[in-house]
């Protein structure tokens, strides 16, 4: 060390940025838990229920209504649980307000937090493409546009809502009702089972929710060729509103 | 221009007080100690500077910049140690400190200063392997590397094993020598001597006393000389020996005005010798910080919620023991 006698500046703001970038995605890979959700369950979803042909899916391989679905789920457990979980406990240690009195400034945090999942869900879709080829997923009426699109307002929505709990709620809190919120939207959301399957007030409420929404998109784009304009309306009011909510309650501390 | 100039800072939770009119300067290549009991408002305060915390009243500047409004500016020049660490619980120490190195310009070697903190053992191993004592050497290294202008430690020694303290103060010592100005919380006044050049002694918010330790500990009641000795000695032909009033303020405890100069203890040691009287204690000059802050937080005249020492008798109430992150 040599004595501080001018003034001090902070390295360049991409610099920032990736470094908290590659360090949000070292840590999201070193917990396990993190990828039970994102990679092994998804997965074994995936591999099990398309070998297994026990799910009502409506198509005549179980495989093409399953991949649209699990890919959905995938987007989902990044973007909503992996974030809530992993934030609601940085903030309760203290992670979030150290961040804050160095150069790294909120917006580099949010912006290498979004970087990491999309880093993510780029991981799974090519793991979920890979197996989903592999078990004869016929990728009838693809429109990767239409998909990449859901995909991204989908995010948006999702990390929103996942930054709305981990910053209101206590961190434990957040674990349970995470967990809890995947839970409800794997089986409500379209991904395992057809939300035609659902009684119609159940199912109009899964599809005024992100993620039947995004189910929905991902069906039509790669499967059946179309896509209800509702679920688009949905995915979009979604990604104002969350992050909107986010960013007005969450608190730092 | 002063390191920190703290105004009449006040901060107000609801109707309580944590910091009421609190004024102080720290300047460059200087250890300035906030020393207090738990919940006098010293992490309110340091809260202040670093730019987490609002004042309700009064002003704070940090290197003559308002460490909210211009926090951009601030954040580079600042180092900051947090009381519960705020650490990533699976990073590695050195993936830490390359993180937050990466934020600065200019930053120490992470290498190095891992070597400087005597972690290097450890270095395979996640923040929640550390133990409490390593963690905080990772965490003060943490708000080093940015090479600061202004460091801000709260309770850095906290839950720190003897031989981690040691490691602690003269890196403290060190910083305030290349030029740093160091700011520390503690309530252990052994520390504040040992480490501090300045001591701003604090009880509920409100400033009692602050100057160097010398001065703190000379300040007042220093002509005297106590020392233990058998009870019900002859205090009157001693006081004659002595020239001086002797009196025993409690059984075997004994106060001569008089001051603490070599001849004038050789003169009681004698009187003591002659008479083949032992000498269970002696203290002379300087007051232990200790007794300064004890006399100055009642001088208040409110019940000091003092705890000078650690350890309390256990199970007694559902308020003993403090969280880390309370203060």
């Amino acid at each position: 060390m040599t004595a501080p006698t001018a003034t001090t500046a902070a390295s360049p703001a991409g610099r920032r940025w990736w470094a908290q970038t590659r360090i949000e995605l070292l840590l999201t890979l070193r917990r396990g838990e993190s990828i039970l959700l994102t990679f092994a369950i998804p997965v074994v979803l995936l591999a099990f229920f398309s070998l297994v042909d026990v799910l009502p899916t409506g198509t005549d391989d179980p495989v093409d209504f399953l991949f649209p679905g699990v890919l959905a789920l995938a987007v989902m457990s990044t973007a909503l649980v992996s974030v809530a979980i992993a934030t609601g406990f940085e903030r309760q240690m203290g992670v979030l307000k150290r961040l804050g009195s160095t150069p790294l400034s909120r917006g580099q945090l949010l912006g290498a937090k979004t970087a990491a999942v999309v880093v993510i869900e780029a991981l799974q879709i090519v793991v979920l493409v890979v197996e989903g080829t592999l078990l004869g997923f016929r990728f009838s009426g693809p429109s990767i546009g239409a998909a990449l699109l859901a995909a991204v307002l989908a995010t948006i929505a999702f990390a929103g809502l996942g930054l709305l709990m981990a910053g209101t709620l206590p961190a434990l809190t957040t674990l349970a009702a995470a967990n809890g919120v995947y839970l409800l939207l794997l089986l409500l959301g379209g991904m395992v089972i057809p939300l035609s399957k659902l009684p119609s007030g159940l199912r109009a409420f899964s599809q005024a929710l992100p993620s039947g929404a995004l189910a929905e998109v991902f069906h039509g784009a790669l499967g059946s060729g179309s896509i209800p304009g509702h679920a688009w309306v949905v995915l979009a009011v979604w990604a104002v509103i969350a992050p909107v909510a986010a960013a007005r309650f969450f608190r730092w501390e | 221009m002063p390191a920190i100039e703290v105004d009449r800072l006040t901060i107000a939770y609801g109707s309580t007080r944590a910091v009421d009119r609190l004024s102080f300067t720290g300047d460059f290549g200087e250890v300035l100690a906030l020393l207090g009991p738990n919940g006098a408002g010293k992490t309110s305060t340091v809260e202040a500077m670093e730019g987490y915390r609002r004042p309700n009243e009064g002003t704070v500047r940090v290197l003559d910049l308002d460490p909210i409004a211009q926090q951009d500016q601030l954040t580079p020049q600042i180092g900051v140690m947090l009381q519960s660490g705020g650490v990533y619980p699976g990073i590695r120490p050195l993936e830490a400190l390359q993180l937050h190195a990466s934020f600065y310009a200019d930053p120490d070697d992470p290498q190095a200063l891992l070597d400087r903190v005597g972690l290097t053992h450890v270095r395979r191993s996640t923040w929640r392997q550390l133990s409490g004592g390593e963690q905080q050497r990772l965490s003060l290294a943490l708000a080093l590397v940015g090479r600061p202008r202004v460091a801000f430690l709260d309770e850095p020694t906290a839950g720190v094993d003897v031989q981690g303290r040691q490691l602690i103060r003269r890196l403290v010592r060190e910083l305030a020598h290349e030029g740093v100005c160091v700011v520390l919380t503690t309530h252990d006044l052994d520390e504040a001597e040992r480490v501090a050049d300045r001591v701003v002694i604090i009880d509920h918010g409100r400033l009692i006393k602050s100057g160097t330790p010398n001065e703190l500990m000379s300040a007042g009641g220093s002509r005297e000389i106590r020392f233990g000795a058998p009870p019900g000695l002859d205090t009157a032909a001693l006081g004659k020996e002595m020239i001086a009033a002797v009196e025993e303020v409690s059984p075997g405890e004994y106060r001569v005005a008089i001051e603490p100069s070599p001849a004038n203890i050789a003169a009681l040691t004698n009187w003591l010798a002659e008479r083949d009287l032992p000498l269970a204690d002696l203290r002379a000059g300087r007051q232990r910080l200790e007794d300064v802050f004890l006399r100055m937080t009642q001088i208040t005249g409110e019940v000091p919620a003092v705890r000078i020492d650690p350890p309390q008798p256990p199970a007694r109430s559902g308020r003993g023991r403090r969280r880390p992150g309370a203060a």
